[in-house]
């Protein structure tokens, strides 16, 4: 058994100041908090990095696309900009997606471009983006483009909603731009939001046509990463609950002009998708709630949640009977893995909810999360959205329009009377509430927004734990380090990690990861050999 | 009358790109340089998207800055952000070299970079600042490998000086793996020579397991040996189309740093393609026997023999085998003259590099022997897809990216050059010289023997 050191988390926030410039260090300081246990205290969470500070932070263009739009699949995502940018989110995030007949419309395995040349930006690209527009109509027949602006679109003033509208009246198909230029946010943060924006206003609600379901839902801000989707739609199937859509996993662009007919909205990652459940919710009168479906306990106690929110007596036993058994093979797994997981030490720093979600897994391991923090959350992903009202406002955020959103005069619907929603608040069910991560974290827990790459080496190196895990910037580094990393973005070809099934996968693989022997190896005999020579030369 | 082969119909937009963009191949260089962090003069997502395809492919650590532009930077100017970037790596890293790569975005705006470096060393004077190299690469020019060869000129126009006349023998490999640059230096140490190979991230990109994290990797060509070149006593260029296109619409005067040490300080410029196969790499063994007068290493003659072996054993697998070829346009055209060695067809050979001189090339390279090989520069992997079914190919050779169009054939893949992230130890191939010839020439027959073997009724256990 290696020793651990344990180094008192005030001390080593204050050593790891030191490195920095005065202004960084002063700067950086807000963005390192330990943590209180019962009252949380205040983060500093989405401002700009520094420049020439090494961050695991994308651009807004990568949270527009990469993210929320990447994995749909019946909708050709045009990417107007020099080709960089479209090649690197060329399915990088390892979404994946089902379509149901082989000729169903699937334009996830291509990554459009219109490869701007120096012409273009001299002279504009307007004319070669239309041109690409219709090429892409005659060859591939799609119901719907996406059109994405880089970083020098919104420079050489090239107005993509201009371009889309006229497009959309020449073509007779549903065209829309994003304003995702990757300059104008703190992180991939604003892309989610820009996507948002857009989807809600030129897709949700479009098809009128009734859904059949006695329990109508969608998903929010699950990416079907390793095939999470698929797992969770066993799930739902087995339960009896209809998922309308899922932004976006496994989805299509026909289910998001669905999603209006739904009576729940139920939110994974918060961060990422909150603002299209709030406009539903005052659109349509769909309420939303925060669900976790990371873990085997998360999973059920959402599962409940469901069933309470729909007060149906079927449903709720129907839920727990998928519980039991699902849970029966899930505890025969866990007890024999626990016993080597049992104690160790996981600490991560991966998007707007992961490392959250994820401590949910580690806690069923027995493993004690000794920091986390997000890429791009802010403050009320740590503190709770209690603390949104006192969010300052700076010009990043200012940047990202903000939709105003009025009940829709024919089809909002409220789903349950105001004194149905009391009542269900009473029993503990909460809506528009999500805690944040600060709550469920133990007393002394470092709590690290936006770390940087000397913080990440200097956490590993001072507190060696038995896991790390971020995403593939991260990983060589920690690995070379001695310490394993596992990776929450694109779960390293592995996952399912959502819902029971995944959960065992993901007990497995900690499993693999903390007791693999490699790490014995790193030290060659003769090295060792030769301190015993020395040894003896004294 | 109509032509017999198809019209391929030009595209304005690009599906599924075959090139990446400048500033990754601008980083790359900067990887080669000993003490060297690349700092990107953009939006800070084109630093993690480069670092992110670096590290897949590499699976080492990358670290590469950003002066992480904002929206009121690209109205104000990136001066204030360039220097709080520089004083940061400065601060965390304390390194030798900063290599600064521009982007679409500072290029659009018309940051004058040589002039903020001039600004920083004057605000800092007195200080011991680092070696500041710059590469204007916006992604809008070109594709990856021109960042490349754009960066490599650079950085030796601007460190290269004339002193004491020098033994050194520069190498400039071009975009070759890891592995690949390691036997380079092998093949030099063999021969008992002085040499520089640049850029060299052989270690860099390709580390052993560290005792105690090293925040800059060790390795990399030293700043020292590119001061040198201008004295050396000749140049190597692997690589004849390299930088091409872009050069030729900036009317530089030198298009590569080969040209530029011969042009400004008479180091004579051997150039030659990257040597894949027998005929290429005795070129290259040539040259090395020719510039230091020592005749070739036993050790490496033996090589040659064996592959000459090999190829005599294994000719029956792949003669008359029909190819696809796509990826860097130097690398591709130096594969179709490997294959065209061993009798293999290739029938179409593509890049999205452009050049549009690689058709002249593999001609030349080739004798013209293939007046049917559909030869494209500018190329997408879609439109390969869209021709492949009539080519009827045995097999792909490329990088990761094509793999969607031979699982759609259910043809075999060998997959060479930048990126592979779909397999394992990428930075360990060899491509190059007699020993990755060898390389490529095992794993080229044993995916022809694998494919027939799966594909057999009977099934059998020898061949």
């Amino acid at each position: 058994m290696k020793t651990k050191v344990t180094m008192d988390p005030e001390r080593w926030k204050a050593e790891v100041l030191t490195k920095y410039p005065s202004k960084v260090a002063k700067k950086r300081a807000k963005s390192i908090v330990v943590n209180e246990g019962d009252e949380v205290k205040q983060i500093q969470a989405n401002i700009r990095t520094i420049p020439g500070i090494i961050t695991q932070r994308g651009c807004t263009y990568a949270g527009c696309k990469g993210v929320v739009l990447g994995p749909t699949r019946d909708i050709i995502n045009l990417v107007h900009g020099p080709i960089g940018c479209s090649f690197y989110a060329w399915l990088t995030r390892r979404n994946q997606t089902l379509p149901p007949t082989e000729d169903s419309p699937n334009f996830m395995m291509y990554s459009f471009s219109t490869d701007m040349q120096d012409s273009n930006i001299v002279f504009g690209g307007e004319t070669k983006l239309k041109q690409a527009i219709r090429e892409a109509f005659e060859i591939f027949k799609p119901k719907n483009i996406g059109i994405f602006s880089t970083c020098p679109v919104g420079l050489i003033g090239d107005d993509v909603h201009a371009v889309a509208r006229e497009m959309k009246a020449e073509l007779g198909i549903n065209i829309f731009g994003f304003s995702c230029e990757g300059y104008k946010g703190v992180s991939q943060s604003a892309g989610h939001h820009i996507a948002n924006n857009q989807i809600f206003k030129h897709v949700v609600g479009l098809n009128d046509t009734p859904v059949e379901g006695k329990f109508k839902v969608n998903l929010l801000g699950e990416y079907n990463i390793g095939g999470d989707a698929f797992e969770l739609e066993r799930i739902f199937e087995k339960v009896g609950i209809t998922l309308i859509s899922t932004f976006s996993g496994n989805s299509t662009i026909d289910s998001f002009e669905l999603a209006h007919h739904a009576d729940l909205n139920m939110i994974m990652c918060h961060r990422s998708i909150n603002y299209l459940a709030e406009m539903m919710e005052t659109k349509f009168g769909i309420p939303w709630i925060k669900v976790n479906f990371i873990g085997a306990d998360a999973t059920a106690k959402s599962l409940r949640k469901i069933a309470q929110y729909f007060g149906d007596a079927g449903l709720a036993a129907k839920v727990e009977e998928v519980i039991a058994e699902e849970m029966a093979l899930v505890a025969k797994e866990l007890e024999s893995i626990k016993a080597r997981t049992q104690d160790k030490t996981a600490m991560m720093f991966v998007g707007g909810s992961r490392a959250h979600h994820y401590q949910e897994l580690f806690n069923e391991l027995g493993m004690k999360t000794l920091s986390a923090g997000y890429e791009f959350g802010h403050r009320d992903d740590y503190e709770g959205r209690r603390v949104i009202p006192t969010i300052q406002v700076d010009a990043d955020s200012r940047n990202i329009e903000e939709i105003h959103v009025e009940a829709d005069p024919t089809r909002y619907k409220p789903r349950k009377t105001e004194a149905e929603l009391k009542a269900l608040e009473e029993q503990g069910l909460k809506f528009s509430e999500y805690e944040g991560m600060m709550t469920e974290m133990e007393k002394g827990a470092l709590v690290i927004d936006d770390i940087s790459h000397y913080e990440m080496e200097k956490l590993v190196e001072m507190y060696e734990p038995d896991v790390f895990c971020a995403g593939i910037k991260e990983k060589y580094c920690v690995q070379k380090m001695g310490i394993p990393l596992k990776q929450l973005h694109s779960y390293d070809y592995g996952g399912p990690y959502a819902g029971f099934e995944g959960a065992v996968n993901f007990y497995k693989d900690i499993d693999m990861i903390v007791s693999t022997s490699i790490w014995k190896m790193v030290k060659a005999p003769w090295q060792k050999e030769s301190v015993i020579e020395a040894e003896y030369a004294l | 009358m109509e032509l017999a082969i198809k019209k391929t119909e030009t595209f304005t937009s690009t599906r599924n790109a075959c090139k990446l963009c400048s500033p990754l191949g601008a980083s790359l260089v900067f990887k080669g340089i000993e003490g060297c962090i690349p700092m990107i003069h953009g939006s800070q997502g084109c630093a993690t998207y480069i670092r992110r395809y670096m590290i897949s492919h590499y699976k080492e650590p990358v670290d590469i800055a950003s002066s992480n532009f904002s929206e009121e930077t690209t109205i104000y100017g990136g001066n204030k952000n360039f220097c709080t970037g520089i004083d940061n790596v400065r601060h965390m890293y304390n390194p030798a070299v900063i290599g600064i790569a521009s982007t679409c975005l500072s290029e659009t705006i018309g940051e004058d970079i040589p002039r903020l470096i001039r600004e920083y060393a004057q605000l800092h004077e007195g200080e011991q600042i680092p070696v500041f190299i710059h590469a204007s690469t916006p992604s809008y020019q070109g594709s990856h490998m021109d960042g490349f060869h754009e960066t490599v000129l650079s950085a030796v126009a601007s460190l290269a000086n004339e002193g004491a006349t020098s033994k050194q023998i520069n190498i400039f490999s071009g975009f070759i793996s890891p592995a690949d640059i390691r036997y380079i230096k092998e093949i030099c140490d063999d021969f008992g020579v002085e040499y520089m190979v640049f850029p060299d991230y052989s270690d860099t990109l390709d580390n052993p397991h560290w005792k105690d994290y090293q925040l800059i990797p060790e390795g990399g060509t030293p700043v020292a040996q590119i001061q040198n070149a201008a004295n050396a006593i000749a140049s190597i260029e692997f690589g004849t189309i390299m930088n091409k296109l872009v050069s030729t619409s900036k009317s530089s005067v030198a298009h590569t740093a080969g040209e530029w040490l011969e042009k400004h300080h008479s180091v004579p410029n051997t150039r030659m393609p990257l040597p894949i196969g027998i005929e290429a790499s005795d070129v290259f063994f040539k040259t090395l026997e020719t510039i230091s007068g020592i005749p070739t290493p036993r050790h490496h003659a033996r090589e040659r023999g064996r592959l000459v072996d090999a190829y005599v054993d294994g000719h029956k697998y792949v003669f008359g085998k029909r190819a696809i070829v796509f990826g860097e346009e130097d690398m591709v055209l130096s594969m179709v003259a490997f294959l065209h060695e061993i009798g293999i067809e290739t029938v179409l050979a593509g890049s999205g590099g452009e050049s549009n001189s690689l058709k002249k090339e593999i001609d030349a390279l080739t004798s013209g022997l293939y007046p049917n090989m559909i030869v494209m520069n500018n190329l997408d992997f879609e439109t390969i897809n869209e021709m492949v079914d009539e080519l009827k190919p045995d097999i792909f050779i490329g990088n990761s990216k094509g793999y969607y169009i031979a699982r759609r054939l259910k043809k075999p893949i060998v997959r060479i050059g930048f990126p592979i992230h779909d397999r394992f130890g990428a930075q360990r191939l060899h491509h190059i010289g007699y020993r990755g010839t060898q390389e490529l020439f095992d794993r080229i027959v044993n995916a022809l023997i694998e494919y027939k073997q799966e594909h057999s009724p009977v099934g059998y256990k020898y061949i």
